[in-house]
């Protein structure tokens, strides 16, 4: 079927340019000032993951029945929630639950796909039909009910909602990459490499890879923002990560919600702290598009 | 013409058994069952006899391959049974909330397309301008907000600022159009927001496609308005996409919307699912997956048949 | 937030008053349709095979029982006439005569008679082949049901029974019509016909309930509604929306005490709150099976860690629950009183003392500090999770890391009933606060299948044999106290985390409608009124 002919397949980039890295960073910010914002939203939240340990002021575990529901304040900026936890304190360390999930779900749900739809692509005929129909039955499959098997069987949890998250992602990326793909299969040196007696493994490696790298690329950042906001929403339905593990979309769930307007910063700050991270990835996503698809560069 | 259609709709067949063959297992896999999750509730009386005579009833001792025969047998005859959980006919438990879910998402998609269009043309138009810049963060923001989240803030503002609050049951169209819209309205404004966003954005580089075309650019000189007159006849041609992407934003919406359905109380089939598995209620579930998955193919064949009605060359691949 | 706090419980303490004086004054006015939630949706339309409240509030206006609990009784144990009139026990208790009311109808038109009564208990307690039964186990006491003649209806019990009246008195023991069963014994999962104070009109799936008076109820001048519609709304945010968007008027199970302040905040003295001790308890199984778990001074040292009193307090912002309690809740008639609850382990208010001793047990067993184990909670927020939150962070206070599994409720009883896991939450939550009914589920595993902690205690079961057959007061008070000290202290089979307490904020048009310990009960609302 070519079906859901995907969401990104109108930009296949021709090259992905490479080499003066810094040149071409100074040159994306210059021209995409959006694009440079999100790039440093995303990169903030990544050095606050990874950080999360020092500069938060508090332990994220450390319950304060004394303060409970206590308003934002010198000791609690943002604030605590409903056990007396300190607000900032729990968005700082949620950002490595979004990030951990949103890093491995997106890389590893755009490669896989990646991978699928470069060997559809490649080996063509009945083994694309064959893995064209699987990926049809995977996309057409209800996304909701996916995750909740997964998360019935497995259980909750970091991991798990990674798999829950992933398993999606595969065709919508697999769809993505074959049609790129399917543009290189047919350039003439691919031919002449397969005519030459060069292996699959060395022909996809060398010449198929390469060139669907920037689809790729956007691709995976705008899974990024997705994975990120898809674990809020899981978590926030109870079927994400299980407390007192600190989550974005878990310090939505019961309390914030109950408390939206005795306690509004126990719903607004997570909150603003999902939108931020979600909207910087596809603030970056976007201008990458731009940059990478000489179609859409403005003259 | 002809042909390609049939051809197609026949590759729909393998997609949906393959659909049917993963709900089928999937359910099953999942640990407990409608008769455990009825008997063995709030209080604590039930023996283990009570349950297996009460499996026995609902066919669940019977070999898996049997199970899903019969199932199967009964889909080709257009039955799909009796609901586990509460033995009212499937039929009877879809209709009405497909109704509330359809109209939903047609109402949504409405809304979204109303807003993307203009809003993806005029960014496309004045690209990296601070018309294409507030565009881009408006669309970015509607992706970037949680539904859920949204769905709370205008209940609650409604309740705050007016001290109103939309109707609580459903109320079809045919009956009482005023009460149906009073109660649909807010939900559908909800999700077509987010909606927009996605469709905005391809049809901003659509858009930026369509303008790269060489007698448009060839026009460029002749000012705004005649460019956009011009690429009107390309539009036709960048819609596609745009089409597809609201295509498939349309189908996820006919079952993907647990959360806004909750914060609105809405009737409708994202709901039905989640209970649907909270339940063990495999018929049930087994009939939306496959409902669900329907629609999805369905409309994705129609795009399709767009696309080889504009480009005759697909018919032919 | 102090200044709120305190507003709150300003404008509560005035609307109780404002509210309950009223109705003591006011005559019941007729007419109107009361509006209500229904926090769940309901599975099939038969009481007698289903366990949730969402069958009963709906439906229970339909229906009668022999037996039910008085309307006004606060604490839910009063039991009154319904179909039945009167009733007398024999010396030996074990026989139990009930005399029927004349000329009541059936929606149908068709008289009631013991033929009824007797056909709807034996399709509960003798089904036949083929037909599940989920409350026999209930009546395993129960020889014979006899029907001497239309208007008697007989019980003989195998054993003199202390209880068997709140037995008779079920929410859930709706009477059927014999002829209707006798063509189809599940004729009732998908039909509703009763004798109760309203007809069923209609039900859309999903979404509401509706039903209207019955002017041929045999409570002459009741009800006084002319109607209700029960709306299907299982989000809780929906729900408060909805009562504070004056779209419905009251929701029968409960809201949590953040819900009843933004409720008061919102509408002022258009709300009532009612308030009560309820009948429910999250328990804490350790599954006995598994190690250390099988050791009762890991057990003992899991109770000892939890600040009860703090906690309660604490919790009693947040979640449903509120006061520390026993096997009973707290002020019932075999409820322990509260100095000689401290006696028990874990519930000694010298909290320093008690961890100390925890931490001693935990090294006496050869538990090391830092210990990790795993409590699977139950995937439902109220008040599971907070519970659950809360737990964790007391047992870390003895050195233990905790792991929290949260699983859906399906999957939740599969773990517990095959014993695949280490601790967790269990639920126990009856109709009406009675031992019999209340401590089943803590006998030995060959006995009943929730014994979830997997345990043999041939003492307790004798404990629970004997105080079921205790015909004095004041015998079976010591036989339940012995039981719980078995369950809670000595052996620490189970914990048990503070109990439930109900909260009803409702539109103050609503009278005539008492809170009890129990969602299940008192929801025929044939005594309900509305005022202009």
């Amino acid at each position: 079927m070519a079906v859901g002919t995907p969401v990104v397949t109108a930009d296949i980039p021709e090259v992905a340019e490479r080499g003066r890295w810094l040149r071409t960073v100074v040159e994306f910010c210059r021209a995409r000032p959006l694009g440079a914002i999100g790039a440093a939203i995303v990169a903030v939240n990544l050095l606050v993951a990874l950080t999360a340990g020092w500069i938060a002021p508090y332990d994220p575990l450390a319950t304060d029945y004394g303060a409970m529901l206590a308003a934002p304040s010198a000791s609690h900026w943002l604030g605590t929630d409903a056990f007396g936890r300190d607000v900032l304190t729990r968005i700082l360390y949620g950002s490595r639950t979004a990030m951990l999930v949103g890093f491995v779900a997106a890389l590893v749900g755009a490669t896989l796909g990646a991978v699928i739809g470069v060997a559809s692509a490649y080996f063509g005929g009945k083994t694309d039909l064959a893995i064209q129909r699987v990926m049809d039955i995977f996309l057409a499959f209800p996304l909701i009910i996916l995750a909740l098997a997964v998360v019935s069987i497995l259980g909750n949890g970091i991991g798990n909602v990674i798999v829950a998250i992933t398993i999606p992602m595969i065709p919508r990326a697999a769809l993505v990459t074959r049609s790129s793909a399917l543009a290189i299969r047919e350039m003439p040196y691919v031919d002449a490499a397969r005519a030459s007696g060069f292996r699959h493994s060395r022909i996809i490696m060398r010449h198929m890879l390469p060139n669907v790298m920037a689809s790729y690329l956007i691709m995976l950042t705008a899974f990024l923002g997705q994975a990120i906001l898809l674990e809020a929403s899981l978590s926030f339905l109870g079927l994400g990560v299980a407390e007192p593990t600190p989550a974005w979309g878990l310090m939505l769930r019961g309390a914030a919600v109950q408390f939206a307007e005795a306690a509004p910063w126990m719903a607004i700050f997570p909150g603003l702290a999902i939108s931020l991270a979600v909207f910087a990835f596809n603030l970056f996503g976007d201008s990458l598009r731009d940059a990478l698809d000489p179609r859409l560069r403005a003259q | 013409m002809a042909r390609y259609i049939v051809k197609r709709l026949l590759l729909m067949i393998p997609t949906l058994v393959g659909v049917a063959v993963i709900i089928f297992l999937l359910m099953r896999v999942v640990p407990g069952d409608v008769v455990e999750l009825r008997f063995a509730g709030e209080s604590s009386f039930a023996s283990k006899e009570t349950l297996d005579l009460e499996r026995k009833r609902l066919g669940l001792d019977k070999p898996l391959f049997k199970q899903f025969v019969e199932w199967m047998g009964g889909i080709a005859r257009l039955d799909f049974g009796t609901s586990m959980w509460t033995g009212a006919p499937i039929t009877e438990e879809i209709r009405l909330r497909f109704a509330l879910s359809l109209q939903l998402a047609i109402m949504a998609t409405v809304i979204a397309v109303l807003l993307a269009i203009p809003l993806g043309v005029l960014a496309a138009l004045r690209q990296d301008t601070w018309v294409d810049y507030a565009v881009r963060i408006f669309s970015i923001a509607g992706l970037a907000t949680p539904s859920f989240w949204l769905g709370i803030v205008f209940i609650l503002g409604l309740l705050i600022i007016f001290k109103w609050l939309p109707p609580m049951v459903y109320t079809p169209f045919w009956v009482n159009p005023w009460q149906n819209m009073l109660q649909l309205i807010w939900p559908a404004l909800a999700v077509g927001y987010r909606y927009s966003a996605v469709a905005t954005r391809m049809t901003r580089s659509a858009m930026l496609e369509v303008l790269r075309e060489d007698y448009i650019r060839t026009a460029r000189a002749k000012g705004l308005w005649q460019r956009l007159i011009l690429s009107r006849h390309a539009l036709k041609n960048a819609m596609l996409p745009v089409l597809t992407v609201v295509a498939l934003e349309f189908a996820f919406l006919m079952g993907g919307l647990v959360v806004t359905e909750q914060v609105f109380n809405l009737n409708g089939l994202g709901n039905l699912f989640v209970e649907s598995v909270a339940h063990r209620d495999y018929t049930l579930t087994q009939a939306l997956v496959l409902l669900v998955a329907f629609v999805f193919i369905f409309v994705n064949f129609l795009v399709d048949l767009a696309y080889a009605w504009i480009d005759p060359r697909i018919r032919f691949r | 937030m102090q200044r709120r706090m305190a507003l709150v419980i300003v404008l509560v303490a005035a609307i109780a008053v404002a509210g309950v004086l009223p109705s003591v004054a006011q005559q019941p006015r007729s007419g109107g349709e009361l509006v209500f939630v229904v926090p769940s949706n309901p599975p099939s339309y038969d009481a007698h095979r289903e366990e949730t409240f969402g069958v009963i509030h709906p439906m229970a206006p339909f229906y009668s029982t022999l037996l039910r609990t008085d309307p006004t009784d606060k604490t839910g144990t009063k039991v009154v006439p319904d179909l039945a009139e009167s009733w007398t026990i024999s010396k030996d208790a074990r026989t139990y005569t009930l005399k029927l009311r004349h000329g009541v109808k059936f929606h149908d038109g068709s008289e009631f008679t013991s033929k009824d009564a007797k056909a709807t208990y034996d399709k509960i307690i003798f089904p036949p082949e083929g037909v599940a039964s989920n409350r026999k186990g209930e009546y395993v006491d129960v020889e014979a049901v006899q029907a001497p003649d239309p208007y008697t209806v007989v019980f003989r019990l195998k054993h003199p029974s202390g209880s068997f009246l709140n037995s008779l008195a079920s929410p859930w023991n709706w009477i059927y019509k014999a002829d209707l069963l006798a063509k189809d014994m599940r004729w009732y999962e998908s039909h509703i016909m009763g004798t109760g104070p309203f007809m069923f009109v209609e039900h859309v799936k999903g979404s509401h309930f509706v039903g209207k008076k019955n002017p041929n109820y045999w409570d002459k001048g009741k009800p006084y509604l002319d109607g209700f519609r029960a709306i299907i709304m299982t989000d809780s945010a929906a729900q408060v929306a909805a009562i504070r968007g004056e779209r419905a008027m009251i929701q029968f199970r409960g809201f949590s005490p953040a819900e009843r302040d933004s409720l008061v905040n919102a509408l002022g003295n258009k709300i009532t709150v009612q308030e009560s001790p309820w009948n429910c308890v999250i328990l804490v199984a350790m599954n006995h099976d598994k190690k250390p778990f099988d050791d009762k001074r890991v057990r003992k040292a899991l109770t000892l860690a939890l600040d009860r009193y703090q906690g309660a307090a604490a919790l009693s912002k947040i979640a449903i629950v509120k006061e520390v309690g026993g096997v009973q809740v707290p002020g019932t008639p075999f409820a322990t009183p509260p100095a000689e609850l401290e006696k028990l382990a874990g519930y000694g208010r010298d909290v320093a003392k008690n961890r100390a001793e925890a931490k001693r047990l935990l090294k006496e067993a050869g538990v090391p500090d830092g210990f990790s184990f795993t409590y699977t909670n139950r995937g439902v927020p109220m008040p599971y999770e907070p519970v659950g939150v809360w737990l964790i962070d007391q047992w870390r206070q003895i050195g233990l890391n905790v792991k929290q599994t949260v699983t859906e409720s399906a999957k939740h009883y599969a773990e517990l009933r095959g014993g695949n896991f280490e601790t967790a939450s269990d639920f126990q939550c009856g109709y009406t606060v009675e031992p019999d009914l209340d401590l089943y589920k803590f006998t030995s595993k060959d006995r009943n299948s929730a014994n979830y902690s997997r345990y043999v205690d041939r003492e307790l079961d004798e404990l629970y044999e004997k105080q079921g057959r205790a015909t004095n007061v004041d015998e079976r008070k010591k036989f339940v106290r012995e039981f719980e000290r078995r369950l809670l202290d000595d052996e620490v089979h189970y914990i048990y985390t503070p109990q439930w307490h109900r909260i009803i904020p409702h539109n103050s048009k609503v009278h005539g409608w008492t809170i009890t310990p129990s969602h299940y009960l008192n929801q025929q609302l044939d005594t309900v009124w509305l005022s202009e």
